[in-house]
């Protein structure tokens, strides 16, 4: 059997319109027998962060950070018409109606799917977060070498 | 044409269709016929491509009204 073609999505958007896009890439790329691994950096770590989580960031800043910036899927908010709620509210109920999948559940099937979720080492830093911090579906940490070396050999980069 | 396990996609959005049939292609036998059932539009490229990638055979695709017919022969 010919060895599985790699994809390498790169996750820095936290948005939620952004964050579908990624995921559905993911998905059909699973679909199609690739080796899929999602790298999330910057926002796209509030994306597979939990709803809540214990423990405080050190320092000021980062608590400020923290209550600005809470992570979380169900928080994701849309890059534009986001209307202080009310346009990304209005959005997912469309995705309801028309029965798309939602972010949560886009996260969950592409996990099923095998899709490799990898977490930013330098982001967590950055914004104080700890491993407890996110989802059981993200099971490596690593930095932009671990990256690098996927991407290179990936047949499809993309940069979301 | 005549299928050996129909899958019902109708009303789902890509990639939902796709997903679903790289999932239910993997419980028929190589030479297998699967029908898969969709009004989505974009089957009728996503599919051709899907094989493509996969090596699986598209037979063809039926319209009738916004339902779309998809065959695949599992290699």
């Amino acid at each position: 059997m010919a060895e599985k073609e790699k994809m390498a999505l790169v996750v820095f958007s936290g948005e939620l319109d952004k964050a579908l896009a990624a995921f559905n890439i993911a998905v059909t790329g699973a679909a199609t027998g690739m080796e899929v691994t999602m790298y999330f950096t910057f926002w796209g770590l509030n994306i597979v962060r939990k709803e809540k989580a214990k423990g405080k960031p050190a320092g000021m800043m980062r608590r400020m950070l923290g209550m600005l910036n809470r992570g979380g899927a169900s928080r994701a908010r849309l890059s534009k018409f986001h209307m202080c709620g009310m346009g990304t509210w209005m959005m997912k109920k469309l995705m309801r109606q028309s029965k798309m999948p939602n972010l949560q559940e886009m996260i969950t099937l592409a996990h099923q799917s095998g899709v490799k979720f990898v977490v930013c080492t330098t982001t967590m830093a950055l914004q104080g977060l700890t491993e407890e911090a996110f989802i059981p579906e993200v099971k490596i940490f690593a930095g932009a070498s671990t990256y690098l070396g996927e991407a290179r050999e990936a047949k499809v980069n993309l940069f979301i | 044409m005549k299928a050996d396990v129909t899958l019902d996609c109708v009303g789902l959005y890509c990639p939902m269709p796709i997903v679903k049939t790289a999932e239910k292609i993997k419980e028929l036998q190589p030479g297998q016929v699967l029908e898969v059932l969709s009004d989505d539009r974009g089957i009728t490229e996503d599919m051709p491509a899907w094989c493509r990638a996969t090596g699986h055979q598209c037979l063809g695709m039926e319209q009738s009204g916004k339902e779309i017919k998809v065959y695949v022969r599992k290699s």
